[in-house]
């Protein structure tokens, strides 16, 4: 733990940070803000797993590797993700959410 | 001193965070992105999870933002600038956010009886690497191999799905 920071200063944080991230996820289009915006909210999520390990049972290591397949599983998320949107892009020419509405081109 | 580190780190997450969400430069909002996550890794570092604080380094500040970067050059012309949101989504949204913000923060601050302990241990790379190939109490294995299946499946499908234009183009 950080000597001195309360447990509910750091849950302050992450609270705000996840709902940033649910603020751009719904009022962004481009798809890739989008994506941005995902990875906001896991980051908080991270943060929040780890910094209950560290205050409330600094003995175990669960929450950290909570955070550690939290960041595998970003990285296989961004990495499909991206796949498709570039996909999306090669068939329709255009990353927008709004303007993606077919299922078959 | 980690506290007034703590402090500034907090509030350069939060701004920089909510910089990301509301530019309107694509490229802009990555790297202000990419300064969100170099900050989480300071946090890991105070909390003295330096393996943790490593890993997102490389993994989430070098790797997706790279692939985030690269991907947004192959599909956008950078001189564009995002439209903006319409109002109704943006005050739609504000809602959202601030209900959910108070609704967490009332659960947190109303049910905060937790009790914290200290630990000097810092665990090093040897430590956390034994816990997670390790199949007794407090070992990992298991969802070690399931991750790393997973990250074989994600692999796979991102290959296939960046591939298949090129087989209609052929056809």
């Amino acid at each position: 733990m950080i000597q001195g920071v309360p447990l509910q200063h750091i849950l302050l944080l992450t609270t705000l940070l996840f709902f940033i991230g649910v603020y751009g996820f719904i009022t962004r289009k481009n798809l890739f803000t989008m994506l941005m915006s995902v990875e906001l909210m896991l980051n908080a999520v991270a943060i929040n797993f780890v910094v209950f390990n560290a205050y409330l049972f600094p003995e175990n290591l669960q929450g950290h590797f909570f955070t550690i397949f939290i960041v595998s599983i970003a990285a296989a998320e961004a990495a499909v993700a991206i796949a498709i949107i570039v996909n999306v892009y090669r068939n329709i020419r255009t990353v927008n959410a709004e303007r993606i509405n077919e299922m078959k081109h | 001193m980690s506290v007034i580190l703590f402090y500034i780190t907090a509030v350069a997450i939060l701004l920089f965070a909510f910089l990301s969400v509301t530019t309107r430069r694509i490229l802009r909002a990555a790297v202000y992105l990419l300064f969100v996550l170099i900050g989480t890794a300071a946090i890991y570092f105070l909390l003295r999870y330096n393996f943790l604080a490593a890993l997102q380094l490389t993994l989430y500040a070098g790797g997706i933002i790279v692939l985030i970067i690269f991907s947004i050059m192959l599909t956008s012309q950078m001189n564009n600038k995002l439209e903006k949101p319409n109002d109704l989504q943006v005050v739609l949204a504000s809602v959202t956010s601030v209900v959910g913000v108070g609704l967490v923060l009332f659960v947190i601050l109303n049910h905060s009886t937790f009790i914290t302990q200290y630990s000097e241990k810092i665990y090093n790379v040897k430590e956390v690497a034994l816990s997670l190939i390790s199949y007794q109490k407090n070992g990992y294995a298991l969802p070690f191999e399931v991750i790393s299946v997973l990250l074989l499946a994600a692999m796979v499908a991102a290959i296939i799905m960046a591939k298949r234009e090129l087989k209609n183009k052929e056809q």
